[in-house]
Formats: C-alpha cells, sequence, structure tokens
C-alpha cells in the first residue's frame, strides 16, 4: 500500500507548493531573522556602551577587582581589613554573607513551614485556624514590608547595650544585635571533630547494616536512635576523654557595645527572620497540598496493616507527599535565596548590598558590577536547582 | 551623529520618557532646544535640595542651578530636577539625562579624572562630622572607639571614617546604607551610636529625627568635602557657564550688589559691577550679556544663597565660618571678571 | 411476609431523640474539636496563649489606645516626648495616616489634577471588574476597551498626552526632526509593511490585496492611537517624578503584567517550537531572567541601561523601571503560560492540524483560548507577586506606597515613636487587602475551572 502511494508521486510531478509555504524554508527564514535581530539588538547595545564610556572617559574592564576597597564591612566570614582587602575580597565577603543568611533561612524556613503545614491539617480547631490565619497574613505581605518591620519595627524596642536583655549564658540582646558565648577549643580539638565525622559514617553502615537485616530477617532495629548516638556519643566521648578541652568567651556588657563573644548583627537577624517568616507561609502551602494530594486510601491501608499513626506518617504519607512536595520547594529555596537581596534595603552585608551596592557605588564601573553580580545570582540559582533536579530523580517513583 | 535603528524603535517607545531629542557635545544647543535644564539634586537634603510638600524644590543646589538657568534664558524656572541617589547620579550626568548635576557631591581626584566628569567650581566647602545623642556624654571623636556608625554607601565618607579610625587606632562597627533616609531611621532606632556624613548633612538631617534636641554634633571635621556642581567632561562652553554663574554670586556679594538693588546697580560708576552686570561675557560662552543680572535677580548672590537656605536664621543654623568671602577670612574666592 | 403480631416486636417507631449533648452542640464541639486528648488539649492551650499574647495588644494598639484626629505629632506622643498622651501610652496615630493619605494615595500629583487620577482609576476599575465576573455579558467589548483603549485613555489622562513625535526613520539631514516628519516616517514605515505583507503572501500563493488591507488597517489603528496620544486636549503635563503613592504601585503592577503576558505567551510558544534558534532563545531568556533577582534587574535598569542606549535616547526612571519589571515577569509568565500548554492534551493540537489550520489559526482559535484559561489563577499568582514586588523599586529611589510612607517619616511634623510603626501595619492593612482578595479570585477561578475535569 505504502509502495503504491510512493510510486504514484513519484510518477506525477512534485506537488506546486510555494516555496513560503514550505515549513522548513519557513522555518528557515523565521529563525535566520530572528538570529539576525538578536545579534544586532547585543552588537547595539554594546556598540553603543562602548561609545558612552570612550565618550565619557570611564574605566573599563575588570582590573578594579585587584585594587584597595578601603571601606569597612560590618560581617564578615573570612579574614577581612579595610585597608588591605581588594574588591575581589568584597566580592567573597559578599557571596559568602548571602549564602549563610540563604543556608539558616532555608533550614528554618524548612522546619517553621513543615510544622505550620502539618498544623493546618491539625484535628484542633484552634491550631488549624491559627496556621490559617498566618499563612494569609504573611503570604499576603510584600517581604520588603516584613524586612522593614523586624528591622525598623523590632528594633526601637530593643535597649541599648548599656541596659542589655542579659539571658546569661545564653548572651545578651540588644540594639547593636544578639552577642552569643563564643566557644574557644584547646588543645587537640581536631580529633572531636575526626570523631564526628567517623559518627557519620557509622551512622551510614548502622543504617544499611540494618535495612539488609530488616530484608533477611523482618527484625527491626532503632537505627535513627543508633545513629544518633554515634554522631553525637562518639564525638562526647572523645570530648570527655580529652578532658573538656573548651572554654567560653562570654560577652560582657559595657561601654559602647558588649566586648567578647560572638556577635549576630541586627540587620542579619530581621533579614534572616523576615526570609524565614516570610517563606515558611509558602513553604507550609506546598507542605498542605503535599500531604492532602495523597489519596486516603493510602492512610487506610495502613491503619488496616496495623501501622501506627506515626509509622502511617513516616513510612507511607511523606515518602508520597515528598515527590509532590520537592519541585515547588526548590523554587521556594531559590526565592529564599534571591529574596536575600533584599539585604540592600536594611544594609546587611549581601552580595547586592556591599559588592553591587557600596563597591559600585565607590568605584563607579556599573556595567562590570552588576554582570558580575547577576551571573553569581544565575550559577548559585542553576547549580540549586540542579542539585534539587538529582535529589527529585532519585525520589520519584520508580515504575515498573 | 550615530543614529541606529535601535534609536527608532526606542524614539517610538520613548514616548512616555523625555523624547528622543537631539544631544550631542554642546549641552548648551541642546539646552536651548528643549527650552529648560534638567538639574539632578539629592532625594531630600534639607537646605541643599529639599521639595516642600507642593512639589517645589529649593536649597543651595537648587539655587545654583537656578542660576544658571537664569544664565541662559533669563528665566530662573526653567529649570527641572531630577531626584537622585548616590548610586545614580554620575550615571545620570554620564547617559545624558541631566545637564548639571548639583547633588552636594566632593570633588576628589578619582570622581574628576576617572569618571568623564568636571567640577565646576565649590559652592559649599563642607567636612565630615559626627553626631551622637547628646545622652551618651562624648564630647570628642576620639572617645568613639568602638561606637556603630551609621552611614550612607557610595559616598566619600565611609571612606573617611576607615582612614580617621585607622590613623587613631580605634575600632568600629560600620553600618552603611543605601538612602539617607535609612540612615536616619536606623539611627534614630538607636541600631548605631554615631551618624556620620558631611557636617551640612548632620545639620540638615537632625531635623528628621523624633527629638533634634537631644543630638550633638562633634567638633571635629574629619575631611575635607568641597561640594560642588558637576558637568560632563569635554563640553567646555557649558562648564563656563556653570563655572561663571557659581563665580558671578560671589562676585555680586563682593560688590555688594542684591537681588534688591541689582536694577539701581546696573548704572553704578564702578567699573568692576559695570563689566560683571554689563559686559560682553555673555556672548562669549553663547548666553545673553545681561546673564550676571539675571542670575542675582532671580537668585541673588552667594551671601542671599546661603543666608535663605542654610544660614543661621534657617532651621539648620550654619554659620558661614570657611563659606565667608576671602575678605573676611573666608575661602570663597571669585576671580575677577575682565 | 410472615405474621408481624409477635407481641415483642415493637409495631410503631420510636420517637427521633436528639442527639445527646456530648456528642452534639456547642461543649460536645469542643470537646472533640480541642480536647479530644491530652496531646491535643495541650495544643489547645498552647494556641489559647498565642492568642491571649497577640489580640488583646492588637485591639489595644489598633482601636483603643489608637488617635484619630490631631494636627502634629502632639497628639500622638507622650507627655515626655513633647505631647499630650501618658507616659505609657502606646497606639496607632490614625491621625497621621489620615493627614498623609492623600499624599500615599496620589504621591506628589498636583491638586487640580487629582480628577484624571481618580477618573483613570474608575475606568481601570470599571472595565476590569467586569472583565474578571465570568458571567459578565459583552466579553470581547470588554477586554477590547480594557487592552487597547483604556491603556491609551489612561497614557493621556495621567502625563497630560500632547507628547512629541520627532520622527523615528529618516536620517536627520533630509528632514529635521518634527512632527510632520514623523507623520512621513510613519507612512513609509506602514508602506513597507504593506510590501512585506504583499511579499509573503505572493511567496505564499495566496492573493496580496487581503494581507495588504489588512496590514494597512492595522498601521491605520496604531496611527489613531498616535493621533490621540499626540493631541493637545489641553490637560497640564505631569511629570512622571512627582506620580507616588498606591498610583505608582498601580502603574507599575498593571503596566508590568500587561506587558508582560504577550511577551510570555510568545515566550513559551517559542520555548515549546520545533525550531532550534528560537527555542534556545526562548530558554536562555526565560531562565536568565528567573535565575536573578528583581532588585539587581532594578539596579541594572537604573545604572546599566542607559549606558546601553544611544546617545540621546532617554527614558525617565519609572519606564526604565517598568521595562525591568515587565521583562521579569514576562519570564516568570512564560512558564506559567507553558503549563496552560502542556495541559492540554495533544489531541487539540492534533485535530486543529487535521482540520487543515495554520500555526497562527491553531494556536488563535484552539490552542490559546483553552490554554489561557487553564491558567488564569496562575496569571493571578503572577499578578500577586508582582503586586508584591513593585516595593522593591522604592530602593531605587522611586515613591511607591511603601516608598512615600517611608518618605514621610522624614517630615518632622509628624515624627513620634509610634509614627513608624502606625505607618507599616498602615502599609501592612492595604497590601493584604489587595493580595488576599485577588488571591481568593484565584482561588475561585481556579475552583470554577475545575468543575469540568471531575
Amino acid at each position: 500500500m505504502a509502495s503504491d502511494v510512493a510510486a504514484t508521486q513519484q510518477t506525477s510531478e512534485e506537488p506546486q507548493v510555494a516555496l513560503l509555504n514550505r515549513p522548513e524554508v519557513r522555518s528557515m527564514l523565521f529563525q535566520g531573522l530572528l538570529t539576525l535581530a538578536i545579534i544586532y539588538l547585543i552588537y547595539s547595545g554594546i556598540t553603543n556602551m562602548f561609545d558612552a564610556l570612550d565618550r565619557a572617559g570611564i574605566a573599563s574592564g575588570f582590573a578594579f577587582l585587584n585594587s584597595s576597597a578601603g571601606f569597612a564591612i560590618s560581617q564578615s566570614l573570612i579574614e577581612y581589613s579595610q585597608s588591605t582587602s581588594t574588591y575581589f575580597d568584597v566580592y567573597v565577603v559578599g557571596v559568602l554573607n548571602t549564602l549563610i543568611v540563604a543556608a539558616i533561612g532555608i533550614v528554618l524556613a524548612t522546619i517553621l513551614g513543615f510544622v505550620i503545614g502539618v498544623a493546618r491539617l491539625s484535628d484542633n480547631w484552634i491550631i488549624g485556624k491559627l496556621s490559617k490565619i498566618y499563612v494569609e497574613i504573611f503570604r499576603n505581605i510584600p517581604l520588603l514590608l516584613h524586612i522593614f518591620i523586624w528591622y525598623f519595627g523590632v528594633l526601637r524596642l530593643l535597649p541599648h547595650p548599656r541596659d542589655s536583655a542579659d539571658f546569661g549564658f545564653m548572651g545578651l540582646l540588644n540594639n547593636r544585635g544578639y552577642f552569643a558565648p563564643k566557644p574557644i577549643w584547646g588543645d587537640g580539638s581536631f580529633m572531636i571533630f575526626i570523631a564526628f565525622l567517623i559518627g557519620i559514617v557509622a551512622a551510614f553502615m548502622i543504617g544499611s547494616w540494618a535495612k539488609k537485616r530488616q530484608m533477611a530477617t523482618g527484625q527491626q532495629f532503632p537505627t535513627f536512635w543508633a545513629g544518633l548516638g554515634a554522631i553525637i556519643g562518639l564525638p562526647l566521648l572523645v570530648f570527655l576523654v580529652l578532658g573538656a578541652p573548651l572554654t567560653w568567651d562570654i560577652p560582657v556588657a559595657g561601654g559602647f557595645r558588649p566586648s567578647g563573644g560572638m556577635t549576630m548583627i541586627p540587620e542579619f537577624i530581621a533579614l534572616l527572620l523576615a526570609l524565614t517568616t516570610y517563606t515558611a507561609a509558602f513553604i507550609a502551602e506546598i507542605v498542605r497540598a503535599g500531604i492532602l494530594a495523597v489519596n486516603k486510601g493510602q492512610t487506610e491501608a495502613a491503619h488496616a496493616l496495623g501501622l501506627r499513626q506515626n509509622k502511617t506518617l513516616n513510612l507511607v504519607i511523606i515518602p508520597q507527599a515528598m515527590r509532590i512536595i520537592i519541585p515547588p520547594l526548590t523554587s521556594q529555596y531559590l526565592n529564599l535565596t534571591k529574596n536575600s537581596s533584599l539585604a540592600v534595603a536594611i544594609a546587611y552585608p549581601d552580595l547586592t548590598s556591599v559588592f553591587a551596592g557600596t563597591a559600585l557605588n565607590q568605584q563607579g564601573q556599573a556595567v562590570e558590577f552588576i554582570s558580575i553580580t547577576m551571573l553569581t545570582y544565575l550559577t548559585i540559582s542553576l547549580v540549586t536547582s540542579m542539585f534539587m533536579n538529582w535529589y527529585n530523580a532519585r525520589m520519584a517513583l520508580v515504575e515498573r | 551623529m550615530k543614529k541606529t535603528l535601535l534609536t527608532t524603535v526606542m524614539g517610538a517607545v520613548a514616548a512616555l520618557g523625555v523624547s528622543a531629542g537631539a544631544s550631542s557635545a554642546a549641552t548648551l544647543d541642546d539646552v536651548k532646544d528643549k527650552g529648560f535644564i534638567q538639574c539632578g539634586v539629592s532625594q531630600g537634603l534639607p537646605g541643599f535640595s529639599n521639595q516642600d510638600s507642593d512639589g517645589n524644590w529649593s536649597g543651595l543646589d537648587v539655587d545654583l542651578c537656578k542660576g544658571v538657568a537664569a544664565a541662559v534664558f533669563g528665566d530662573a524656572t526653567a529649570v527641572k530636577f531630577t531626584p537622585l541617589s548616590a548610586k545614580e547620579r554620575f550615571t545620570a550626568l554620564q547617559s545624558g539625562e541631566i545637564d548639571i548635576l548639583s547633588r552636594n557631591t566632593t570633588w576628589t581626584a578619582s570622581r574628576d579624572t576617572q569618571l568623564g566628569l568636571n567640577f565646576a567650581g565649590v559652592n559649599y566647602y563642607d567636612g565630615q562630622g559626627f553626631m551622637v545623642r547628646s545622652e551618651l556624654g562624648v564630647n570628642s571623636a576620639l572617645e568613639l572607639s568602638g561606637a556603630s556608625i551609621c552611614t550612607n554607601t557610595g559616598t566619600t565618607t565611609e571612606l573617611n571614617v576607615a582612614d580617621y579610625f585607622a590613623a587613631n587606632n580605634m575600632q568600629y562597627e560600620l553600618v552603611a546604607f543605601e538612602k539617607a533616609d535609612e540612615v536616619v531611621a536606623a539611627y534614630d532606632a538607636g541600631r548605631c551610636d554615631v551618624y556620620t556624613t558631611d557636617a551640612s548633612g548632620l545639620y540638615a538631617q537632625r531635623l528628621k529625627l523624633t527629638d533634634p534636641a537631644a543630638h550633638t554634633v562633634l567638633p571635629e571635621i574629619i575631611s575635607k568635602e568641597p561640594l560642588g556642581p558637576v558637568v560632563r567632561q569635554g563640553d567646555d562652553q557649558w562648564f563656563n557657564i556653570v563655572r561663571w554663574t557659581h563665580i558671578a554670586t560671589l562676585n555680586a556679594e563682593e560688590f555688594g550688589i542684591t537681588s534688591a538693588n541689582v536694577g539701581e546697580m546696573m548704572g553704578s560708576d564702578n567699573p568692576g559691577i559695570k563689566r560683571l552686570l554689563g559686559g560682553e561675557f555673555g556672548e562669549a560662552m553663547g548666553i545673553p550679556n545681561d546673564w550676571a543680572a539675571q542670575i542675582i535677580k532671580s537668585v541673588g548672590n552667594y551671601a542671599e544663597m546661603f543666608d535663605r537656605n542654610v544660614g543661621p536664621d534657617t532651621p539648620l543654623g550654619i554659620a558661614r565660618g570657611v563659606n565667608a568671602l576671602w575678605t573676611d577670612g573666608g575661602l570663597q574666592y571669585g576671580p575677577p571678571v575682565r | 411476609m410472615s405474621d408481624n403480631n409477635i407481641s415483642y416486636v415493637r409495631t410503631e417507631m420510636l420517637e427521633e431523640q436528639p442527639a445527646p449533648l456530648s456528642e452534639k452542640g456547642p461543649v460536645a464541639w469542643v470537646k472533640n474539636n480541642l480536647f479530644s486528648s491530652v496531646p491535643n488539649t495541650i495544643m489547645t492551650l498552647i494556641g489559647l496563649w498565642i492568642l491571649y499574647k497577640i489580640i488583646p495588644p492588637f485591639i489595644s494598639f489598633v482601636f483603643l489606645e489608637s488617635v484619630w484626629t490631631g494636627a502634629d505629632r502632639a497628639v500622638c506622643a507622650t507627655e515626655a516626648q513633647g505631647g499630650v498622651q501618658g507616659n505609657d501610652w502606646f497606639g496607632g496615630c490614625w491621625a497621621y495616616v489620615g493627614a498623609y493619605m492623600k499624599q500615599f494615595i496620589y504621591g506628589r500629583y498636583p491638586d487640580a489634577e487629582l480628577w484624571r487620577v481618580n477618573l483613570t482609576g474608575i475606568l481601570f476599575f470599571g472595565s476590569l471588574i467586569p472583565l474578571l465576573i465570568p458571567s459578565a455579558p459583552y466579553k470581547s467589548a470588554n477586554i477590547i476597551f480594557t487592552v487597547v483603549i483604556f491603556p491609551v485613555i489612561a497614557i493621556v489622562l495621567l502625563t497630560g498626552g500632547h507628547l512629541e513625535f520627532n520622527g523615528f526613520l529618516l536620517p536627520d539631514s533630509i528632514m529635521a526632526p518634527s512632527t510632520a516628519k514623523f507623520a512621513v516616517d510613519f507612512v513609509i514605515l506602514s508602506l513597507i509593511i504593506a510590501g512585506i505583507a504583499a511579499l509573503i503572501a505572493r511567496g505564499s500563493d495566496k492573493n496580496p490585496m487581503p494581507s495588504v488591507m489588512g496590514a494597512l488597517f492595522f498601521m491605520g489603528a496604531v496611527a489613531v492611537i498616535f493621533i490621540v496620544l499626540g493631541v493637545n486636549f489641553g490637560l497640564e503635563h505631569v511629570e512622571t517624578p512627582i506620580w507616588g503613592g498606591l498610583l505608582v504601585t498601580l502603574v507599575i503592577a498593571v503596566t508590568g503584567i500587561a506587558a508582560a503576558l504577550p511577551l510570555g505567551i510568545l515566550l513559551a510558544l517559542g520555548r515549546r517550537s520545533n525550531m532550534m534558534f528560537v527555542r534556545l532563545f526562548s530558554v536562555i531568556f526565560i531562565e536568565f531572567w528567573r535565575g536573578v533577582p528583581l532588585i539587581t534587574v532594578l539596579f541594572m535598569s537604573s545604572v546599566m541601561l542607559p549606558l546601553f542606549l544611544p546617545e540621546g535616547v532617554e527614558f525617565d526612571k519609572l519606564l526604565r523601571a517598568l521595562i525591568g519589571v515587565a521583562l521579569f515577569s514576562a519570564a516568570y509568565m512564560a512558564e506559567v503560560v507553558r503549563g496552560g500548554l502542556q495541559a492540554l492534551p495533544k489531541g487539540q493540537f492534533e485535530g486543529a492540524m487535521a482540520l487543515g489550520l495554520n500555526w497562527g489559526q491553531m494556536m488563535r482559535l484552539i490552542i490559546l483560548p483553552q490554554a489561557l484559561k487553564l491558567v488564569i489563577p496562575g496569571i493571578v499568582n503572577t499578578f500577586i507577586g508582582l503586586f508584591k514586588d513593585t516595593t522593591l523599586v522604592l530602593i531605587i529611589g522611586l515613591f511607591d506606597f511603601l516608598g512615600t510612607i517611608q518618605l514621610s517619616y522624614s517630615d518632622p511634623t509628624w515624627s513620634s515613636p509610634v509614627q513608624n510603626i502606625t505607618g507599616y501595619a498602615f502599609a501592612a492593612f492595604i497590601y493584604f487587602l489587595f493580595c488576599y482578595f485577588m488571591s481568593r479570585y484565584s482561588t475561585f477561578m481556579e475552583d470554577k475551572l475545575n468543575t469540568g475535569h471531575r
């Protein structure tokens, strides 16, 4: 049959199709024009830029990264000194500050979001309604306003350093920030860290051994407690054996600011609280939707099998809900990371604030500074979403 | 002049914004074509450039732009103001969005040489100072070791603080905000012990605090901050107009010409006054010859501008100090008009 | 059946009894929902404690202690701060919000011209609300008014119209820039477009006349818009730097979404296209804007964009921010629309092709109407996100609603310790109102659209 058709077509003439009606010609033409237009746009943008830079006599290039910055930064995870550090150091400080607030924010927002998401489904009327109100209020108010309220609103209520709120060993709280005791590790402390690593490895090994044993014999092993024992107990043991080589540098109130201890600056606290509470509202909704999406029959079947409530949750509901939760959760994590750039409004020295802000203002090469900043965020976003895609693929349902 | 297709498309799109006027090296022609001067000012600094609730701008920096408008058009209202942040100000000038930047901008070597800009003079000699709460009992900046300091980013103040504290071997914590209003809010909320910026700015911003009387400006001035108008590099004609607008107000004060008596001074026999009010210098700059008279008529001489905006009788209450004329021992020295 | 007359079988039904008090009524409800078990009771107590901590101070701040009238800061400050209130007073200063209300809504828009903003607002909500109600009549007329006629009226009303067009095509050496040159340029452009239309029609073996007429008709409509924009209606010109408050917030959000929707649809189609380059550009564009924070986009538009434009072309600050916001939300919109396209069964595409529709007809008549309807909730959610994100423009120095509130803090007339918190509370309330009702609408549409599938 098919060969017949082919044969008739060969004998008859090529069908008369106008040139522009051929899909491949159209497609080539359209793509060619589009490519040309885009190249032209980029080209004219760039030439305009160089024209403007030339005309104005503005320097260009990335040489500034090696020149000395000369201004102070209020929070830095690496060694930073205003007199010797370069703009590149400023960049590193900014990136690290962004990452630390994003990382802690993600952890806290996930915990808070899961708690509230589960609470929304609670049988308890008050708890359910309170969670709903929380979600509605927090997600319907702009994040920037959250940040301002935490920073300018709450900051006013905190005491002056001279009459700091003193929590004894827990540190001091005043409008210069939260001052926590700083651990000072004595000799041999690295052994504790090594013990900690060994503990983690041991926990994994116990886990896989217990799984194999359960598969083989059906007997269960308290993996969680054993793992926890390995991770916490082992370092603790080493710590005690070494004779507890740890002292605390406790902050003392006085002068302009307490001396000693570790400082969490108010900008960090305000930004962290705002990011956490705001994102938690979205995560709570995702968690709720994920749990609701698991068929009720699953719960009933698990109960019928004799699983108790927490086992049902851990072994049946959560693994299934996680598949639905993870993709939107990923985008919330990315949003939180990107939203941390609002730090610029309250002077937390993150990448945007310290690099695309202060450093750019000092140096003036807008194109270079903004490009580096955008590319950095782009990289963070792509890496995070790649990691979460990988994790998602691992968690995805393996069908026959 | 280069015009691409992009221009055309953008020109059509830009209907909402400023129309795509023909701009080239000659700012004066451009300004004359559009009929007004676009002047970049601060987003609100009482005494220098501030907007009242009806949207009228006033201040020392604003008066300078009005003076230029009077010189060019004989009409001090032919000027529009663009409020700019510290970050935007130089880009706005470089890209041609504004014709003059008159935004309490410090004249420094790097800005003058690397950004394609020229400083046309110094209309206010300032210096960086510190403000603290009176209740702290601090009397000198040297007692500030360990203090938290609030300031603006993108200004010379950040660098000056760094130098000053390093030189005196003192510790400090710097909290640098993008906008001046946020600095004030954070300082007012108690985030910082010290607010630092140009001394004039301290007096101006103090008015915005909840209780202005509870704050003291410390006596130390830790830097030189010559503030002045800025224009694009490479347009000498425009540069001259802006520079001589300022100088005209200085000379007017020296000769005793005020906005009130400029009319009768036109008939003066003093050759200096005659050259200023009726010389041929306007023509050389491409503007009418009565330029100086128009400036003085509309914004007054330097003393009038100073007293009206920042002087002792204003809420800012700043004394002339180094901004007095050279004849009174100050730094304001107008080169002769001859 | 068998004989029913057995003595131990009841012959008549018992009367219905009310449920026992322990199973019904408020007491039982409280017992079942709040105190059913020990953990539940503990949770209830925690909940009650939280309520106790929040509600009384809230009511006291907002209603009981608050000040509603007054002329300056004295009414909102304690005696120690130079005011009239007792020393442990802590309440909202609504008098300050009232005094500033005009600025919060219009910024510094001139008093005499406020009717223009009001009229624009009335037209906007008047045309939008029927559009949002699924059962309202005259949908297509409504859409045309909202999408084509309203924006033109809004531009004329808000800016004052009488825009100058200097021409764009011919070099300045042939004809000096003027309105006449613009007209000449426009006619030339129209002819070129009509010519291209004719060429395309010829190339695909069709009668060129309908294409040419169509192109000319379209350009004629565009010309009418330009004429309306260019005519002097005698309205005073109001520059964008003095706009502010809620006006700016709404202008940015609405323009942003209006520009993002068509761009987003194009990008979504591009991302699903078979053409490699088109797909590649779409993916790069979408992923780039979704990967960077909006604030860096705004920084870019405020300090970098001016350098990319040819000399002599300037945008004002609001327009630059609008461009940034529109591109940014277009990327998010593209992903929403793509979701709708993917949700359509393949049969719809195949059916359309089997009918002999070309790509444009298929998209316009079959695919997009269904896909866009599916994603209305997604579009509304994107709009809510954009509405909240407009607050970021205050960082680059535009005075939107939150920016105006912050600006008012620097006015010594009202500065008092509660001014700050009152202003933020008011801002939170307004943003909440807008976002909450939009999200209600989104949920409503979702439920409405879902019924067909269940």
